[in-house]
């Protein structure tokens, strides 16, 4: 009773300045609705603007290896093709390394070096794609054309069968080289998600692991990765959802191709980097134009259902 | 007065020419083509000094500018490939060049040094087709008798950006082959059956420079500029020419201007010294602008670029257009714009 006087003033102060609460509020949900409107419009209006090419092309457009900008003739297969192969391939270099990141932060690193490794691996996430692109393109390209690949090409390229995915010319640039530099750019992304989720197993569950007598890594594997393993593969999906639209970096080490090789040191192209380097060439209510924003509807809809998925996957933990 | 403008210029000068633009007023915009881009900028610099008239010129590639102008959003577009007769009149707009620059063939192979190879049209457009693949190739060999080709799989590197650079070399590509022309085509982007793509022509200079056996196509100031390994090509009259000024303005000289538009054929020109791959790069001008001071004051803006901008434009390794050639856009303003 004595506490609900001593607020009682206060109550009646706010309901003075209730109108300036109530503007105040509406701001706020005005905010938060133009958010979902933006998203709303924005995939609309691409769609709306894709549709001539869907019109022209049918559903063959998502399949179509044409990209024929002589003849108009526009299909977005080559680059769907390249956009997930790069983004899966980064997704397989990237995920080991991002545990070993993560197992090492949590378990095996002396509290001193904690703080400084994961502000580094998260420091990773804030470098620019362009820098990452130049570095690619002037430093990954040609060590990957004088060293890495004649070897992979002249060993691994002769075996049969699994050999036809490492042959061609070295030209540095391609897809393999575009999963480098994005498993590189997608690494903090997993392995910040991962460190965060293995230190919300309970310590109980670990320490009664360890009464057990289990080693460090029958911990790990059998008390921390089942215990997260829905939230590790949201961590995952999250990586994914950038590494699907990542452009800059992309573009500038792909090899910018619109052909499928079998060879993944062949040049390829992915959906952003085919629109970023046809858009300033592109006219107003051309074919070419079209394709290109319908292309942009592909990729807003393949990160959107990645993102979305791992946003499921990730909600007890967001809740948390 | 003297120390507000020489502040003006000067701020105006780091490439903040917004900032500095209300004071005088004379101020016109244009957008497009990014392979003219330097000479403007330089001319624009010349011309402030000269005239008080600022220019802010987008390097945004030639479609865009080519839809900016058709929106009226700028005072003119500037564009690699012409437009047609036809586009012209669609878009009431006046077409018409400023100055020619020039492609280069660039290699990287070893033991070959500037300018030693000697290709042929043709033989350009089979390493695009994927039909000649290595370097010691029968064609190329018979070409160059004592050249050391080594036995090295040739490696196409072309603008994966769309670009007026690759329109100028599919145009001349399938000026010279009737099978490129036929598989390929022109446009400012089109499909190669072989090679890698780079963005920019510091993508393909790059690209050539790291991979060996590449071969790929840039303006001249970026070979020159990054010191690559250029090629003789034939020309149309059978001569190995030599990617110098003397052949460039050989080129230019021969070419046929009095077609509609500007739209002069100048690849391939015939002539004994002719550089066979030059092209010029176009003004779009509304011929019903918005603002008929600001168009007025473009057309002022590229007369001073006629009358004194010849040298700026040979020291950045552009080509200047023939004086017959500026007096003949001069008589085309007046045609169009009466005074």
């Amino acid at each position: 009773m004595a506490s609900a006087s001593l607020t009682a003033p206060k109550v009646a102060k706010r309901r003075a300045s209730s109108l300036g609460d109530r503007i105040f509020a509406m701001l706020c949900q005005a905010a938060g609705i133009l958010v979902l409107i933006l998203l709303g419009a924005l995939i609309v209006e691409l769609f709306i603007a894709g549709l001539p090419a869907f019109r022209a092309f049918g559903i063959a457009f998502v399949t179509s290896t044409d990209w024929d900008p002589v003849r108009e003739l526009f299909g977005a297969g080559v680059s769907i093709y390249g956009t997930i192969v790069t983004a899966i391939l980064a997704i397989i270099l990237a995920v080991p390394l991002a545990f070993g990141v993560a197992f090492f932060l949590t378990e095996l690193a002396p509290p001193w070096m904690r703080r400084p490794v994961g502000t580094a691996v998260e420091l990773l996430a804030a470098v620019p794609s362009i820098i990452y692109g130049m570095w690619g393109f002037f430093v990954i390209a040609p060590a990957f054309a004088q060293h890495v690949q004649p070897f992979i090409i002249d060993t691994v390229g002769e075996l049969p069968v699994i050999g036809a995915l490492f042959q061609g010319p070295p030209f540095g640039t391609g897809l393999f080289t575009a999963a480098f530099i994005l498993a590189i750019m997608v690494l903090p992304f997993i392995a910040a998600t991962m460190r965060d989720v293995f230190e919300q197993v309970p310590p109980v569950y670990k320490e009664s692991a360890y009464g057990l007598g289990a080693t460090t890594w029958e911990v790990m594997k059998g008390v921390v990765i089942p215990y997260t393993r829905v939230s590790v593969v949201g961590g995952i999906m999250l990586g994914l959802g950038r590494a699907l639209g990542e452009t800059m970096a992309v573009t500038f080490v792909i090899g910018n191709a619109n052909r499928i090789s079998t060879s993944l040191f062949g040049p390829g192209n992915t959906i952003a980097s085919l629109v970023a380097l046809e858009f300033g060439e592109s006219e107003i209510g051309s074919l070419k134009l079209a394709s290109l924003l319908a292309l942009g509807f592909i990729l807003f809809l393949l990160s959107f259902a990645v993102l979305a998925t791992s946003r499921y996957l990730l909600r007890s933990r967001l809740k948390a | 007065m003297n120390r507000r403008s020489l502040l003006l210029g000067a701020s105006a000068a780091l490439t903040l020419p917004a900032l500095g633009a209300h004071a005088q007023g004379a101020q016109i915009t244009g957008a497009g083509a990014s392979f003219p881009n330097p000479i403007y900028q330089k001319w624009a610099e010349a011309v402030r000094g000269a005239t008080g008239i600022q220019l802010n010129y987008q390097s945004v590639g030639s479609g865009a500018g080519i839809n900016q102008i058709r929106n009226r959003t700028v005072d003119f577009g500037a564009t690699d490939a012409p437009l047609s007769a036809q586009q012209l009149t669609e878009g009431n707009l006046l077409q018409f060049p400023t100055v020619m620059g020039s492609l280069v063939a660039i290699v990287n192979i070893p033991g070959i040094a500037e300018g030693q190879l000697k290709l042929t049209g043709p033989l350009l457009a089979d390493i695009y087709l994927g039909k000649i693949t290595r370097w010691n190739d029968p064609q190329i060999v018979a070409l160059n008798p004592g050249l050391p080709l080594p036995s090295l799989a040739i490696a196409p590197a072309y603008r994966a950006d769309g670009s007026g650079t690759t329109f100028v070399w599919v145009s001349y590509l399938s000026a010279v082959s009737p099978e490129f022309k036929e598989k390929v085509g022109v446009g400012t982007s089109v499909r190669f059956p072989v090679g890698t793509g780079a963005r920019g022509n510091e993508g393909v200079a790059g690209t050539v420079r790291n991979v060996r056996g590449a071969i790929g196509y840039v303006e001249n100031a970026y070979a020159i500029t990054n010191k690559l390994v250029t090629t003789q090509i034939r020309n149309k009259a059978g001569n190995f020419v030599k990617p110098d000024h003397k052949s460039f303005m050989a080129a230019a000289s021969a070419a046929d201007w009095s077609v509609p538009g500007f739209a002069a054929n100048v690849i391939d020109q015939a002539g004994p010294d002719s550089w066979p791959i030059v092209a010029p790069t176009f003004i779009l001008l509304p011929i019903n602008p918005n603002d008929a001071a600001r168009s007025a004051n473009v057309r002022r803006f590229f007369d001073w670029a006629f009358t004194n901008g010849s040298r700026l434009a040979a020291e950045l390794e552009y080509i200047p257009l023939p004086e017959s050639v500026h007096n003949a856009v001069r008589a085309a303003w007046r045609q169009s714009f009466g005074a």
